[in-house]
């Protein structure tokens, strides 16, 4: 049966109805067309799908849409505001941490995630979490360096 | 048309760059149609392909066009717009080729958008594959934006009635300098004149910009789109929307080779806003989200009767492969050497079937309208897929266009274009635009895989330690990189095809990996045969030249004479060198071997790389890294495993790739050789990491590891 959930969607009130054990993934690149949060394995391996909750990263291919109702949802979308880059988009620019791009923006929200929750956390904590990352492009050497400026910056 | 024993027998050409084994559709005819028209010999059908396809792919990289404007194109804003028939996925080549165009015509990189594989807009460059793009692609841009540069400044020189030489152009800009007159692009661009010109010139020979004077090429241009990547905001084949569009879901056998008996799609139908199509063995349905496709999809599912089919285990496949050798597993001929070696040495290695795994599954949106068929698809492979589309829909070459957005990772995995062909029969059923991704579990399963191979190797050495003879025969995986770099006496060495129970695909660097593993680790095994350093006995079978160079620079930076001798039982050192696509890798790593969790632990990677003038250094660094951490995978934890036609391992979480974690210290040097032309980097530096590894476990245990991935090995307590 459809019901319709509510929730803050980057800054913006959204309702949606539809069945409540539809993946968050799926309403928002179907539904909402978000198409930057990518699918890459529907198991929480990848990372590829991360989004904030509540300033939380959460794996959107296994969080039904029922659990994000009231919540406070962010998505790679929303994290430039006004044509700015995040510091954390910033920071995988200059380093070129992209190949092909498709796990970028799951690593990027999660990253600014990390850094809004705790900006204390050094490059080797934030890189602990980060392992729930895939490249299958495997640059992570120039997403480390990406990490490593991000995490730096926002220590000042 | 039926291949001949005799064609079968033939051993793959050794320079095989691609496999590509398309599923043949054929949805053009109902089948009763069909078989009336058989019957009639009306039938004209294109050639089924033989169980194990390895064929070349598309043109060779550089499209012969008829004029210029096929190539490039000037806009009244001055914006110069190149079309390239290769795609980008992830390789980095759209910065290349806008370098390569700014170069020629003498413009900032900025002043230049590249419209990449769009069979209705683009020249056919081929299958993007096979490092081809630098060493072809690249060369064929640079000679028609040269042409266009002349033919523009005979424009400018028209213009302005002044005499051809006294025009110069630079950053952008015609300069008469007599008379201080500039033109820009966008004014010279302002009519129509510039496209009647580059529509009315080829390109014929014009004079290339010279390595020493390059301003852009040889510099680190960043991805033209790099800020849609880092925003989201780029839109992958899987993020395509079209209006009306539907999600499609398809029906894959329970195992291998098992045969739908039949099926009921009542349940599907009976759905709400649920298209449901069968024909022939193709079962799928499309509806407005992908839950509801799923819900569609598992209802007629239970319905389905398969009669199942044989398959191998992994556990067996090696023998499965060998035992199907066509025409047998050849034998050494080399009997005089054998009968006079002072010492002969045979090994077998074998390397595990394992998949890309790109972070975008296979991914196609398809649309019907009037008549004409669009296909946002992601490939490799534009021209081939619609060659695929045109031939399963028999239809007529120009109403068939296929348009691949870059796209989330390919590693050679993506030449067919059976996503497309699934999503377009959906897309025609439905009468609306369906897109179709497939899930992990399809992609680990149905798409195509790296071939294992079965590797036998027989050497002789004389008393002096020195090879007198070498025989090396590939089972199944292909020839890339079969043939040995080094000066042997007498020397044999092939692929020979087998009965493969998975399709095969290309593989970033192909059959070279498995073909390098084991030649690198046999070499080792005669170096230490003959008492010699491995080292020295490759340097004393090696002539003069780029291999050589690449592994002396790389044994000198590692510290390899030092280093080799502080070996321990924990931590050991190793090396390899190859070639391949022609360029040149050599690599030194250092191995901690943990005996507790039973691991081998890469600590670091040294690896020289030489693949002629550098194009753009940042992405060629770039490239070589991807190459030696994707490498590790498959040298220490992948290989599919299945049984009863099963694929036991289809997910990330049960089939591990190479995570932050696992990245060793590496330490790459690019040897740039401006007097020699580019090649690819995008594959060799990926072969030398699996045998180094190897030797390195060789040099601490003693114990030689000759199955990739590698296992722990089995040592007794010292």
């Amino acid at each position: 049966m459809e019901q319709t959930m509510a929730f803050t969607l980057n800054g913006q009130k959204q309702s949606v109805t539809t069945a409540p054990d539809r993946p968050l993934l799926e309403i928002l690149r179907e539904d909402l067309d978000l198409t930057g949060t990518k699918y890459g394995c529907g198991e929480a391996q990848c990372g590829a799908c991360t989004v904030l909750v509540d300033g939380v990263p959460i794996r959107s291919c296994v969080t039904n849409i029922a659990a994000v109702a009231g919540k406070k949802l962010t998505t790679i979308e929303g994290l430039s505001t006004n044509g700015k880059l995040h510091p954390v988009q910033e920071a995988f620019l200059a380093e070129q941490a992209y190949q092909c791009g498709y796990c970028i923006p799951g690593m990027i929200v999660e990253l600014a995630g990390l850094i809004e929750q705790r900006p204390a956390f050094s490059a080797d904590e934030v890189l602990k979490r980060m392992n729930g990352h895939l490249c299958r492009c495997c640059g992570y050497p120039n997403i480390v360096k990406a990490i490593q400026r991000a995490t730096a910056q926002a220590r000042k | 048309m039926i291949m001949s024993d005799d064609a079968l027998n033939t051993p793959l050409p050794e320079d095989v760059d691609q496999i590509i084994e398309p599923v043949e559709f054929d949805f053009g005819l109902k089948r009763r149609t069909f078989v009336q028209l058989v019957a009639t010999g009306l039938a004209i059908l294109s050639a089924p392909m033989p169980s194990l396809a390895q064929q070349r792919g598309g043109q060779r990289g550089g499209s012969q066009l008829r004029n210029l404007w096929e190539r490039v194109h000037i806009g009244a804003d001055g914006m110069v717009t190149l079309l390239c028939g290769k795609v980008e996925v992830g390789q980095g080549s759209r910065a290349e080729f806008t370098q390569a165009a700014a170069e020629e015509l003498r413009v900032p990189a900025s002043q230049v958008q590249v419209t990449m594989s769009d069979t209705g807009l683009t020249p056919n460059d081929g299958n993007t594959a096979g490092s081809g793009s630098t060493p072809r692609t690249v060369p064929a841009i640079r000679n028609a934006c040269a042409a266009a540069r002349e033919a523009l400044l005979d424009l400018a020189a028209k213009r302005w009635s002044v005499e051809r030489p006294a025009v110069d152009l630079r950053e952008g800009k015609f300069i008469h300098a007599d008379s201080r007159r500039t033109l820009t692009f966008a004014e010279l661009a302002q009519d129509d004149e510039v496209k009647k010109l580059l529509e009315q010139t080829t390109a014929s020979n014009p004079k290339l910009t010279a390595v020493g004077d390059w301003k852009v090429l040889g510099t680190s241009v960043a991805r033209p789109n790099a800020g849609d990547l880092i925003t989201g905001t780029h839109r992958y084949p899987s993020d395509i929307k079209r209006p009306g569009m539907l999600r499609g879901k398809v029906l894959r056998p329970p195992s291998y080779g098992a045969k739908l008996i039949s099926i009921d799609l009542t349940p599907a139908k009976q759905m709400k806003d649920v298209v449901a199509v069968q024909d022939g063995d193709f079962v799928g349905v499309a509806a407005p989200t992908t839950h509801q496709a799923q819900q569609a999809l598992a209802a007629i599912a239970k319905t389905a009767e398969w009669e199942p089919a044989p398959h191998p285990s992994s556990k067996e496949v090696y023998n499965h492969l060998r035992e199907r050798a066509q025409g047998g597993v050849p034998k050494n001929g080399f009997t005089e050497e054998l009968a006079t070696a002072s010492k002969t040495l045979r090994a077998n290695y074998n390397t595990a079937y394992i998949q890309h795994a790109p972070m975008e599954t296979r991914a196609a949106v398809a649309e019907w309208q009037d008549g004409q068929l669009t296909v946002w698809s992601g490939t490799q492979n534009p021209f081939g897929h619609k060659g695929e589309l045109v031939r399963a829909f028999r239809m007529a070459e120009d109403k068939v266009r296929v348009i691949v957005p870059d796209t989330g990772g390919g590693f050679g995995g993506k030449h067919t274009g059976e996503v497309s062909v699934e999503a377009a029969r959906l897309a025609k059923a439905a009468g609306k635009p369906v897109s179709l991704k497939w899930t992990r579990a399809e992609e680990f399963t149905w798409a195509v895989f790296r071939p294992a191979a079965v590797i036998d190797a027989e050497a002789t050495l004389d008393g002096q330690g020195k090879l007198t003879s070498w025989f090396f025969i590939n089972i199944n995986a292909g020839g890339s990189a079969v043939q040995s770099p080094y000066r042997i006496g007498k020397s044999t060495s092939r692929s020979v095809n087998s009965a493969p129970p998975l399709r095969h695909g290309s593989y970033r660097a192909l059959a070279s990996t498995a073909n390098n593993f084991a030649r690198e680790c046999f070499m080792d095994e005669l170096a230490a045969a003959a008492n010699a350093d491995p080292l020295d006995f490759r340097l004393a079978h090696l002539e003069n030249g780029r291999l050589r160079d690449v592994l002396e620079a790389a044994a000198k930076r590692f510290n390899w004479r030092e280093r080799v001798k502080q070996k321990s039982r924990n931590r050991a050192v190793g090396l390899a060198c190859g070639t391949e696509k022609g360029s040149f890798v050599a690599a030194c790593v250092e191995v901690e071997l943990n005996y507790e969790q039973k691991k081998i632990i890469p600590r670091l990677v040294c690896e020289v790389f030489e693949c002629g003038a550098i194009i753009n250094p940042d992405n060629l660094r770039a490239q070589v890294e991807g190459a030696i951490i994707m490498g590790l995978g498959p040298v220490l934890t992948e290989a599919m495993r299945f049984e009863n036609g099963r694929m036991l391992n289809a997910s990330f979480s049960e089939y591990e790739v190479p995570r932050f974690r696992d990245v060793p210290e590496l330490d790459i040097h690019l040897l740039n050789r401006t007097d020699l032309p580019s090649a690819g980097g995008g594959e060799t530096p990926i072969i030398g990491v699996a045998p180094a590894i190897g030797n390195a476990v060789f040099q601490a245990t003693g114990v030689r590891l000759r199955d990739l991935p590698l296992r722990f090995p089995e040592t007794k307590r010292s």
